[in-house]
């Protein structure tokens, strides 16, 4: 099966620096995908590539088979999600999700607007104008006049930022649940690495222009290709450059035996209600951080403790 | 739409609407009276400084401006203030319609006024009844400077001061006043300006003795272009713009 | 009294006696009738407005509305790509937008005379023409109606530019990408999406300028010569040389209800709320 898109080679530059450095990607149809990465990697400039506002510097922007490198945005069968929305402010819900619709001359837009509109829980707010809609249903709209044109491949830009956190989780299992339904491949934006690995089928991390590992949620967080990939998946003990996962690592009064270990004495634990997160100073120099139970966590500060993991969890790069 | 193209476009209007000032400052310095450049000369500028006519305006305009200027600025400030605090649908109404209004209808209309209070109040047409109308139509535009400025102004601040004890007057003049005080300069300023270059309604309320200074420079413009208006324009335009570039250097304060 | 309301007392009492009484009085004025030596007087009476109806003095309202609405659409013409360049120069815009407006500080009576001195017979524009041999004689500029409108497009093309500047701001490029995102050819995106947004703004500009220009008077008075008679100068003329207060009163109510009316109309319309 052709991949919906191929990155080849694909580079950016801009006056003064390389945004994109040589990537290639490639999606199969159908999944739900994330460009994950800190400000500045670059993931947003490869978006606008994909969606046709910026131009590669080098290399191909392959859909379906064809490169697309020359052609416009309103040439592509490719929609996107912008980060601000980009509601028209002087249409209503129903006409903005009608838009490109329009575009193409289609007779039934009507009632495939309010389908859209349906499928993301907005019916009965059609007429109203984005000014009358709260964050979250703004984005619903944007979303419905994206995937109302079936487009080969959804780009969405950070969709999540700007709403506040319990929205933004209920969101997480909608939009999954809307790329299940519809079928359409998603590939989204985001420096959240929590919504990456709970949404993605895989997740290309990226760094200064470069794509540093493009593999499942559980690759890029058991497995990570290299240093940088580990510590953004999440956070991490340095013991040298063996690298431990504080869930991985445990702390005890007397020494264990046979599997690795340090000595540190503890400097604080931090409560978060089902989970402890014990901060130790390491006797060698450094801080370790230790997830425990809240029934595991027995330590006082000050103590002298053993800090140590399983082999089997450990993370080595060159 | 091409940048650059909208960029020479933009530049040939600018240069369209500030080129015929230029042209007047220039030839303000021409020596000959004749629109024929026959060289730099401050001529015209000292024929201005020793016209009579042209001393007794300037003093006119300058006192009627400078009153009209501060009793303008106190009304209009305070009552930019109250409609902030409470609004009056009558008052902002009414500014705004003044503001609109044809000068020759705010004109004819104050003129209509005082020749009819005259009958009771023997009374003549002066500098008095310039001032009065200068005043009349600067207050929307000091108004207008320090509405601007209180809107972006934290009303939470007055309600802190008298949370701490102050009354409502101190709540404005210890907290919210000296905020104010670079835009009440600023519109200040601004009703300076106004007042000063109005020539429309002056004419119709001046009397004879009150001559102002756009009123003779209007007669000598209608005798014919001369070099002296030239040497005065030139000086009422640097005046004026010194003096708005002040003023709006003040209300970014 | 509570002090707010002290506060707005001294305004209140200013604008009542010297802009709600003088209009009351021209009010009155326009339904009163010329005395023998200028003064008014009784009868009431409802013959100036009837006489406004003349042709003579229709065909003064005609022009005025004529030259207002020909200086509006070029003030539009012109200002549009300006404030449309200054909402897209980023840091630059406030200087730009002082450019714009610093003319507009300086005296309007000087800025008026300046185009006496470019315009006349002796003036810059024909003075160079003749030196150069392009005409023989001199060219007649003024004293007609295309120096009136050029005075009053001069002028007032920042009253367009400010508002039109105001509402382009809020056209997002992301707006126009979304557009092209869904479909949207270039001329589509201008009509479907720049057009509509910006619309607001234009109308605001538009009223902001033909309000001041149907009322004109030191332009067409200054750069008309006695040949452009609008109804500002109707009215000058009549409270001066002509001495019928009455009248006059009545062509004055005439001017100020129709500001009035399209200030009005403009400040209930929804585009006003969207300015605001």
């Amino acid at each position: 099966m052709q991949p919906v898109l191929e990155l080849r080679h694909v580079s950016k530059d801009f006056p003064g620096h390389r945004a994109v450095d040589n990537i290639s990607l490639e999606l199969p149809r159908g999944g739900f995908y994330a460009l994950l990465g800190p400000s500045g990697c670059g993931k947003t400039t490869t978006l606008r590539m994909i969606g046709g506002f910026e131009q590669p510097s080098a290399g191909d922007v392959l859909l379906n088979g064809s490169v697309v490198n020359a052609l416009k945005p309103f040439e592509r069968d490719v929609s996107t999600v912008f980060q601000s929305y980009a509601l028209f402010p002087h249409l209503t819900a129903l006409r903005n999700v009608e838009f490109g619709l329009r575009e193409r001359k289609l007779a039934d837009r009507e009632p495939r607007a309010m389908r859209a509109l349906e499928l993301v829980q907005l019916t009965g707010k059609q007429d109203r104008t984005p000014a009358q809609l709260s964050g979250g249903e703004k984005q619903r709209v944007a979303l419905a006049r994206s995937l109302v044109l079936e487009p080969q491949i959804l780009l969405l830009d950070e969709p999540l930022a700007a709403l506040d956190p319990k929205l933004r989780k209920e969101m997480r299992a909608e939009l999954k649940a809307m790329q299940r339904k519809t079928g359409i491949t998603f590939l989204f934006v985001t420096h959240d690495q929590e919504e990456a690995l709970s949404m993605s089928d895989k997740v290309a991390v990226m760094n200064q222009g470069h794509i540093e590992q493009f593999g499942t949620p559980e690759e890029v967080y058991l497995r990570p290709a290299t240093p940088f990939v580990a510590g953004f998946l999440g956070a991490i003990n340095w013991f040298g450059k063996t690298g431990v996962r504080p869930e991985s690592t445990r702390v005890s009064r007397d020494k264990p035996d046979g599997v690795p270990c340090r000595r540190a004495a503890i400097e604080s634990s931090l409560f978060f209600g089902n989970r402890v997160h014990v901060n130790s100073v390491l006797d060698e120099g450094g801080l370790a951080v230790a997830e425990l139970s809240r029934e595991q966590n027995h330590f006082e500060e000050g103590e002298a403790v053993w800090i140590h993991w399983e082999p089997a969890d450990e993370l080595h790069f060159e | 739409m091409k940048r650059k193209a909208l960029g020479i476009y933009s530049a040939f209007v600018l240069a369209f609407l500030h080129a015929p000032l230029l042209i007047l400052i220039v030839f303000s310095f021409n020596s000959s009276r004749f629109t024929v450049w026959e060289g730099f000369s401050f001529r015209w500028y000292r024929a201005a400084m020793n016209d009579p006519q042209l001393a007794d305006g300037l003093m006119n305009s300058l006192i009627i401006a400078v009153v009209a200027a501060l009793l303008s600025t106190l009304i209009g400030t305070l009552a930019a203030y109250g409609i902030w605090r409470q609004r009056s649908v009558i008052l902002s109404g009414s500014l705004y319609l003044s503001l609109v209004t044809p000068e020759i209808v705010t004109g004819v209309s104050l003129l209509a006024l005082f020749q009819w209070s005259f009958r009771f109040l023997h009374m003549r047409l002066g500098l008095h009844t310039v001032v009065i109308s200068h005043i009349a139509f600067s207050i929307a535009y000091v108004a207008i400077v320090i509405s601007a400025r209180l809107r972006n102004y934290d009303r939470s601040l007055e309600e802190a001061a008298m949370d701490l004890g102050a009354s409502e007057w101190h709540a404005f003049s210890r907290v919210t006043l000296p905020s104010l005080a670079p835009a009440i300069a600023a519109a200040g300023l601004l009703a300076l300006v106004v007042s000063f270059d109005d020539y429309v309604i002056t004419s119709l309320v001046a009397g004879v003795d009150s001559e102002t200074l756009p009123m003779v420079i209007y007669a000598m413009a209608r005798r014919g272009v001369s070099p002296v208006v030239n040497a005065v324009s030139a000086l009422i335009v640097v005046a004026f713009g010194a003096i708005i570039l002040l003023s709006q250097r003040l209300q970014e304060k | 009294m509570s002090l707010r309301s002290r506060f707005l007392l001294p305004a209140r009492v200013w604008m009542a006696l010297f802009f709600a009484a003088p209009m009351a009085i021209v009010l009155s004025y326009s339904f009163l009738t010329r005395g023998e030596y200028g003064g008014v007087e009784q009868p009431w009476t409802v013959e100036n407005f009837i006489r406004l109806a003349d042709p003579i003095y229709l065909s003064i309202l005609w022009r005025s509305i004529w030259i207002a609405g020909l200086s509006t659409a070029l003030c539009a013409l012109l200002g549009f790509p300006l404030a449309l360049f200054i909402s897209r120069s980023g840091r630059r815009r406030n200087l730009y937008l002082q450019l714009v407006l610093l003319p507009f500080w300086t005296s309007f009576l000087v800025r008026t005379y300046a185009w006496l001195f470019i315009l006349r017979d002796t003036g810059l524009v024909n003075t160079v023409l003749m030196r150069l041999n392009i005409i023989a004689t001199p060219m007649q500029l003024l004293y007609n109606d295309r120096a009136v409108l050029l005075g009053l497009v001069c002028n007032f093309l920042p009253f367009f530019v400010l508002p039109m500047y105001a509402t382009l701001e809020r056209l997002d490029p992301a707006l126009l990408e979304a557009a092209a995102d869904l479909g949207a050819r270039p001329f589509a995106t201008l009509r479907r999406v720049i057009i509509p947004v910006s619309a607001p703004g234009f109308v605001a500009g538009s009223v902001l300028v033909f309000i001041p220009c149907l009322g004109a008077y030191l332009t067409p008075d200054l750069l008309g010569g006695g040949k452009t008679v609008m109804l500002g100068n109707l009215v000058q003329n009549q409270f001066t040389t002509a001495r019928d207060w009455p009248f006059g009163s009545a062509a004055s109510l005439v001017l100020m209800l129709a500001s009035a009316l399209l200030l009005a109309s403009l400040m209930r319309s929804r585009m006003a709320r969207e300015l605001t």
